[in-house]
């Protein structure tokens, strides 16, 4: 455990987006002693360091550079997946704003890693400062002549889709085509953007790379729990004192965050369920809050890390509402390429709306479950395993919530708009 | 090539092969919607699932190839169950209107439904509406509801027709096929979404609403609509003669070949059949005197052809034969020729317009059997023939199905030769402007009212067979003409296609070897042939 601040160090500084704010603060550090480096030995480094993928899977990054086939001889790339989409998460912005150049010194070391001389940087077509602060900092890397001696970066703005931060939905979108995932195999290792092997990486986990350079393998595995190393940042958001943007090691616990950096839970007080990892992370109720937030004690409990997008609910959050305006939006997202996904995202939502609106069945929630249970794990993404989190874990732990507004029970009157398909 | 098994069956099969091709390999269906073999694999349907044994769960078939030593299971309960899954999942915006819907009893959704759905519907609420009874192009329909978004289609025009016009828009439930703006689905082959469109969503409009499917007769047969002769099945219509105001010809369908049309179509051929049973179809045997057109029978007509053939030297008879003949036609015309020693032959009349052409299926020739004219013999200057006409050397003339009038030569210069002949017989399944000029005008049965077969361009023989019955009185040109060498003594003629061909195959080196049996359904390349 550390309450070192590694991520976010330059944050306060007014000039933080700039070169010279962050070579001031020990930027462009890292790469020459990576240029030193034989690139396997980076890959070793980052493997060493326990550096997990802090996008949502949490795959470990050195693990996935070394997929590489090594007798590769064509163009490789590196695409960095900064189409921060998923509910409840807003970290990525902040460092394309506060700490644009760590990125490209980031991808600078990982492009040598995987002997890749063009990266990709797909942002969030929302992100309009995110993409202005990162474009300005990829011109003055130009300028440096950090960029274009061997390694160039590509700046692409997406168009609102949150499928396109699915890995290969990425990839279809930045392609040119729609923004539907690949199937696989082949994996992105193997054929990835444009035929060619192709890493995807989010920006948070490449931020880290340069530290783990500078200061160490284990310096940085050190920070974090025994399979996973380093700090992360967490976006608090729902019924707390003080919502933001904490960064902390991955070993801290839920409540910490909850209680002691976001200053406790506002509402009535009382908690009654944590979203701790994006919206598509199974919720946990106000007992499972002891849990430490590194990829495998979140797994452990039933749930993911994921984006460590952390959505607090206290006692008066309506919890049926809460998965309905959840199952909205994945039918919203769904990409409509699988025939499961695509079908029960929107009968779910219809479903839960129903639900709320007081025209509910009992049998309604076994159906959502078992719809949810036979859909999963039938898709080519994990779009809909995402979706699925939400709607068995939200119905299994407050069922009585649920049944208290079926069949005719006194239901809450919505707040919500009557079902619309525009 | 790898052998691995498939519920218990050991199977061998080439490399690349996926799990579906291996399954029906063993003779295991695994049931799919996106899948199709001449397309790239989607995987997007999620029916195909199979249990490989050591997987933790069901994996796609379609993107699954089957490796050395693989145990596959088709049908497993957790395979059975999550089928029944995806089963319901793609009916639950399904408008379930089956009765009036035209793919009915051919729908993939109905079909898989009753084998491996049988669930009790749980979906009550409102589906998803979208756009309906939507024309894409000339001859494709489009209900979006209908539709269960696999993508062959889309696929159909990115990767076959490479023309693009169709694509998934919107996202979600929402998701719809559709044309980019300012596109119709007018490429030469469009009609072939209709077939791979698995269910209700893409029909035909020549053929929508005119009889249910389950009334429909099918026979294998070869589109006569240019030289490639893509195999097809004639579907006909003969248990409800009410329907569809007496056509009887419901639609063809490209029927599998992949040394000829893979599951391929143009719609030119596909939509080309209306002759069969349009009103210029002859019905009996009619003789002209001056501007009189009267009936005749067969006796008569045959009769008073002979006589015209014995009465004129060889020298004065002149036949133009057809590439739209069989070759059991054309036989036996050779053999008429034999008979009266007769010269004058020819079968090749120079279109108005040159035929189009592309580098998939279309051929510049539009006729089914050139190459087999020329092989049985009747190669020779049509136009010298004409000429001779012309110029009063001939007393008889034989015109088999050509509108000489509406061909390149100069209808004048036809109508003159016409005249100057004492007999014009005329052979052919429809009326048209040289029939109407002829003395006498047999009725001949179109492709579908009987045997036969055509060699291609590429000298592959193929067979068509008998649809329906012909029209009328019309019976085959082989039958007509060995009507004619009965009447001229001739004791050998044949009484079924099937024996023409034989008489061919012991005459014309060419055929050697090839018999009805040999040419099953995907016929066979002449010896010498070489595959263009």
């Amino acid at each position: 455990m550390t309450d070192e601040k590694i991520l976010t160090r330059n944050f306060h500084r007014q000039d933080s987006h700039t070169l010279d704010g962050y070579r001031a603060t020990g930027g462009y550090q890292a790469w020459p002693k990576a240029q030193a480096m034989e690139p396997a030995a980076i890959v070793e480094d980052v493997k060493a360091s326990n550096l997990r993928g802090l996008g949502g899977a949490g795959f470990p990054t050195g693990t996935k550079w070394s997929f590489i086939p090594k007798t590769h001889t064509g163009p490789v790339y590196l695409v960095i997946n900064a189409d921060e989409g998923e509910p409840g998460t807003f970290k990525d912005r902040y460092l394309l704003e506060r700490d644009p150049h760590a990125l490209i010194e980031g991808m600078l070391i990982a492009a040598r890693a995987i002997r890749c001389a063009t990266g990709f940087v797909y942002i969030r077509g929302e992100y309009v400062e995110p993409w202005r602060r990162f474009s300005a900092a990829v011109r003055e890397a130009y300028a440096a002549g950090y960029l274009g001696k061997g390694f160039d970066i590509v700046v692409h703005r997406g168009a609102g889709a949150y499928i396109c931060g699915e890995e290969t939905g990425l990839i279809s979108s930045l392609e040119g085509k729609k923004g539907w995932p690949k199937l696989k195999p082949p994996f992105p290792a193997i054929k990835g953007a444009f035929g060619a092997p192709t890493i995807v990486n989010n920006v948070e986990t490449i931020c880290h790379v340069p530290h783990i350079i500078s200061r160490g393998a284990a310096w940085f595995a050190g920070l974090g729990t025994k399979t996973q190393g380093g700090t992360r940042m967490y976006s608090v958001s729902g019924r707390v004192a003080r919502p933001g943007l904490y960064e902390e090691s991955v070993a801290v616990t839920l409540r910490q965050l909850i209680y002691e950096r976001a200053g406790g839970v506002t509402g009535n007080g009382r908690l009654k369920a944590v979203v701790p990892g994006g919206s598509s992370a199974a919720i946990l109720t106000a007992a499972e809050i002891d849990v430490t937030m590194d990829v495998d004690g979140l797994k452990n409990a039933g749930t993911m890390a994921g984006s460590a997008g952390i959505i607090v609910m206290d006692e008066t959050v309506s919890i049926p509402e809460a998965l309905m305006v959840v199952a909205r939006f994945y039918a919203h997202e769904s990409c409509g390429q699988c025939t499961p996904c695509r079908e029960s995202t929107g009968w779910i939502y219809k479903m839960t709306h129903r639900i709320v609106e007081g025209r509910g069945r009992r049998a309604d929630l076994d159906t959502i479950l078992d719809v949810a249970r036979r859909g999963a794990g039938t898709t080519i993404c994990a779009f809909y395993d995402g979706a699925v989190g939400p709607y068995i874990s939200y119905i299994e732990k407050f069922r009585s919530e649920f049944e208290a507004l079926t069949d005719g029970a006194a239901a809450t009157p919505s707040r919500r708009e009557a079902v619309s398909h525009a | 090539m790898p052998r691995l098994t498939v519920n218990g069956q050991q199977v061998e099969v080439p490399a690349e092969t996926n799990l579906i091709e291996a399954a029906r390999k063993a003779g295991v269906e695994v049931p799919h919607y996106c899948y199709h073999p001449g397309l790239s694999i989607a995987g997007q349907c999620r029916l195909c699932m199979v249990d490989i044994e050591k997987a933790p769960r069901p994996t796609i078939a379609c993107n699954t190839i089957a490796t050395e030593g693989m145990v596959v299971l088709t049908e497993t309960d957790r395979v059975r169950e999550t089928r029944k899954s995806i089963m319901e999942f793609h009916l639950i915006n399904h408008p379930l209107d089956c009765p009036v819907c035209d793919q009915a009893g051919e729908c993939w959704l109905q079909i898989y439904y009753m084998k491996h759905g049988l669930y009790d519907p749980r979906m009550r609420d409102e589906k998803v509406h979208k756009p309906k009874a939507v024309p894409l192009g000339p001859h494709v329909m489009l209900d979006a509801e209908r539709c269960i978004l696999c993508s062959r289609c889309v696929r159909f025009c990115d990767e076959i027709t490479a023309t693009g016009e169709l694509g998934i828009f919107e996202r979600g439930d929402h998701s719809e096929i559709g044309l980019f703006p300012g596109r119709a689905l007018e490429n030469p082959y469009s009609g072939n979404v209709v077939d791979i469109c698995p269910v209700g969503a893409l029909t035909d409009r020549d053929f929508r609403f005119q009889v249910r499917v389950w009334y429909l007769d099918s026979a294998k047969s070869v589109c006569p609509g240019c030289a490639r002769g893509c195999n097809i099945d004639v579907h006909v219509n003969r248990r409800r003669p009410h329907h569809a105001e007496g056509r009887r010809v419901a639609r063809l369908k490209p029927r599998y070949n992949g040394s000829v049309n893979r599951w391929w179509l143009c719609d030119a051929g596909r939509y080309g059949f209306t002759f069969v049973d349009d009103k210029d179809r002859l019905l009996a045997p009619t003789r002209r005197e001056g501007e009189t057109v009267s009936d005749a029978t067969w006796d008569e007509a045959i009769a008073a052809l002979a006589a015209a053939l014995r009465r004129s030297p060889p020298d004065e008879i002149g036949i133009i034969a057809s590439p739209k003949m069989a070759n059991e036609d054309l036989f036996a015309v050779r053999r008429l020729l034999d008979n009266r020693a007769l010269r004058r032959v020819a079968f090749r009349v120079p279109p108005r317009v040159a035929g189009d052409q592309d580098n998939f299926l279309i051929r510049a020739d539009k006729n089914p059997n050139s190459l087999g004219a020329e092989l049985v013999g009747l190669g020779g200057d049509s136009r010298a023939v004409l000429e001779a006409a012309r110029a009063h050397r001939l007393r008889c003339l034989m015109i088999f199905g050509h509108d000489l009038l509406a061909s390149e030569w100069p209808a004048a210069e036809v109508r003159e030769a016409l005249g100057a002949v004492e007999t014009v017989v005329f052979v052919g399944a429809n009326a048209n402007a040289t029939s109407a000029a002829a003395h006498w005008v047999l009725p001949a049965a179109a492709w579908v009212e009987r045997d036969g077969t055509y060699t291609n361009f590429e000298g592959r023989v193929q067979r068509f067979r008998q649809a329906t019955e012909p029209i009328g009185q019309a019976l085959a040109e082989w039958e007509i003409v060995g009507r004619l060498l009965a009447a001229l003594g001739d004791e050998s003629t044949a009484t079924r296609a099937e024996h023409w061909f034989r008489q061919l195959v012991a005459a014309v080196p060419a055929f050697a070897g090839l018999s009805y049996q040999a040419l099953g359904d995907g016929g066979r390349l002449l010896a010498g042939a070489v595959k263009a």
